[in-house]
């Protein structure tokens, strides 16, 4: 009963991806480590049961938006400020 | 402005976690989400009205079509918008990148692309067909196939993925995956059903009611199909040239 | 401290999950209110959305149930199967309501379906709102808030002083992004308003941007016609200085 191992593991993986896109300096870097986020959140709807859901987050989260925001950066500076 | 902002999202957060303590556990079956007749009606009526394994494909497309019918014509309008947003305003201002593209394609990548390439386009296919009895549908076939596009402009240059997939026809594709969708609806709503309510199908197909639903269901995700595929492909198009259409990355 | 009945027991041993999705959903929210460029804002409206949307999906979540596709003693399909392979009229008449005692077998299925669209729309807003960005960078030359705010406010008390004299958009010390010629573009296309480039562009463009051969040929008195007509494939002209000040 209860929130198991595997699931707690993802949550605080998922908090300290999180912060590290936040994080980091460079955007091509924060839009990779976000593709790592949108993958561990398709890992932890995959082991909720919601298949379809974490079908679509791992073409759409993690291939395609990283694909977009990675193409936005590159007509922007690449160094953010914070 | 970052201590104040500090200040109000630990209020609000203080304020959720009060609001968490409330909240059914985790699996609990009797949460009022999981009790509510609703859900079990959808668990328990899809098989007999549809004939579809896959719940979510048959809420989607057939319970809930109208919802999905309008969040494709989100997905178009915002495709849309991207394009115009970036095409229209002050011409002509050549900026210089921090990164400059200077390379010829790749002769492993692109023969490793050539490759891959058409496994991608029939996945994405049988996703889309298949996703009656497996996970997929529309939406994630849809944008399976537009990210074989995205491939090649990625591998080659976007050049070539224009000339394969040139970007007035992405808006015709997209165009056409609504009219599809809402095709099939005008088609049920002449014979004399409801807007979207595929049981009439069957006065013109020789299947029964609920095959003719479940058929519908196909044609409507091809429908969401054409559109994501397209829009993806144009999203990456617009984004990565800043609109002008070239030397994109 | 963890005692059971206390409110961190509650909150952080029974309802961990919940308390996460708080923390990223706050994540999000404090970057879109305290960040300062605007990509990392969009990042933490997306981190923001997913955080919802996890809150959704985990919602739906039983205990002991699986995914929510048909197992094979309840799937239709495979009912008519055994019933009468031959006989098509008999499809119809094989599948039965499910009975009660096992609709806690499945997921549910609704939140996946409310939260399936609501990804793949995300990703379109979210190109709607990086191309937003972009053309804010068309035409102010950054995407950092600060920036763009000294600069609106510039622009501000340039109409509300109704001088004529135009200054130049980008003529800001903050913008550091720019190279030596670039501060000092303002000041000497300030007259000349012409179409013609003048020989900055093409100091610029050495500065900025790895030229290649066909750049180095390129005549001193560069215009329009002679950039469509060069045989360059990849590289990216230098900015034009007229164009700061439109």
């Amino acid at each position: 009963m209860g929130l198991e191992l595997f699931n707690t593991l993802i949550l605080c993986l998922l908090v300290v991806v999180a912060v590290l896109s936040l994080w980091v300096r460079d955007l091509v870097v924060s839009a990779v480590v976000f593709a790592i986020y949108s993958f561990l959140m398709c890992l932890l709807w995959a082991e909720m049961g919601a298949v379809d859901v974490a079908f679509t987050e791992a073409t759409v989260g993690a291939g395609v938006s990283t694909v977009v925001l990675i193409a936005t950066v590159f007509n922007l500076k690449r160094k953010a400020k914070d | 402005m970052k201590k104040a902002a500090f200040i109000l999202i630990l209020c609000i957060g203080l304020l959720l976690a009060w609001a968490a303590k409330d909240f059914p556990s985790w699996g609990d079956p009797q949460s009022p989400a999981s009790s509510s007749p609703v859900a079990s009606h959808f668990i328990a009526n899809t098989g007999v009205d549809t004939e579809v394994p896959n719940m979510v494909t048959a809420v989607l497309a057939d319970y809930r079509g109208f919802d999905t019918m309008f969040e494709t014509v989100v997905v178009f309008i915002a495709g849309l918008a991207v394009f115009s947003i970036l095409r229209g305003g002050p011409k002509n201002r050549t900026r210089d990148r921090e990164f400059v593209v200077d390379f010829e394609p790749d002769l492993i990548v692109t023969n490793t692309v050539r490759l891959i390439v058409p496994v991608i386009q029939i996945f994405a296919l049988y996703v889309l067909a298949h996703g009656h009895v497996s996970p997929g549908g529309g939406f994630q076939g849809g944008v399976a196939m537009g990210a074989s596009f995205i491939l090649i402009a990625l591998s080659w240059d976007l050049k070539t993925a224009l000339a394969r997939f040139p970007i007035e026809r992405c808006f015709t594709v997209a165009a056409l995956g609504i009219v599809i969708y809402a095709g099939i609806g005008l088609l049920s709503l002449f014979l004399g059903g409801e807007f979207l309510d595929y049981a009439h199908l069957a006065k013109i197909f020789p299947v029964s009611p609920e095959m003719a639903r479940y058929h519908a269901m196909l044609g409507v995700e091809i429908g969401v199909g054409f559109t994501v595929t397209a829009i993806m492909f144009a999203l990456y198009a617009s984004l990565s040239t800043d609109g002008r259409m070239r030397d994109g990355l | 401290m963890f005692e059971d009945g206390s409110i961190f027991n509650q909150l952080l041993v029974e309802r961990l999950n919940y308390f996460i999705y708080v923390v990223l959903l706050l994540i999000g929210l404090w970057a879109m209110i305290a960040k300062n460029n605007l990509i990392k804002k969009l990042i933490g409206m997306s981190i923001f959305q997913t955080a919802i949307i996890l809150f959704y999906v985990s919602i739906g979540v039983k205990e002991g149930a699986t995914i929510p596709i048909y197992l094979p003693e309840h799937d239709p399909h495979g009912s008519h199967a055994q019933l009468d392979s031959n006989q098509t009229d008999l499809l119809s008449h094989g599948a039965k309501v499910l009975e009660a005692s096992a609709v806690p077998n499945y997921t549910n299925p609704l939140p996946h379906v409310l939260m399936l669209t609501a990804i793949v729309v995300g990703v379109a807003t979210l190109g709607l709102a990086l191309s937003v960005c972009l053309r804010i960078y068309r035409g102010y030359g950054t995407v950092e808030e600060d920036e763009l705010l000294e600069k609106l406010e510039r622009e501000d008390s340039r109409k509300a002083g109704g001088s004529n004299k135009r200054r130049p958009r980008r003529r800001t010390p903050a913008n550091k992004g720019g190279t030596a010629g670039q501060s000092k573009r303002g000041q000497t296309t300030e007259k000349t308003k012409s179409d013609k480039p003048t020989p900055r562009r093409r100091q610029a463009s050495k500065s900025r941007t790895k030229t290649n051969g066909p750049a180095k040929e390129q005549p001193k008195s560069s215009n329009k016609e002679n950039d469509k007509t060069k045989p360059v494939k990849r590289r990216r002209p230098a900015k034009k200085p007229k164009e700061d000040e439109s």
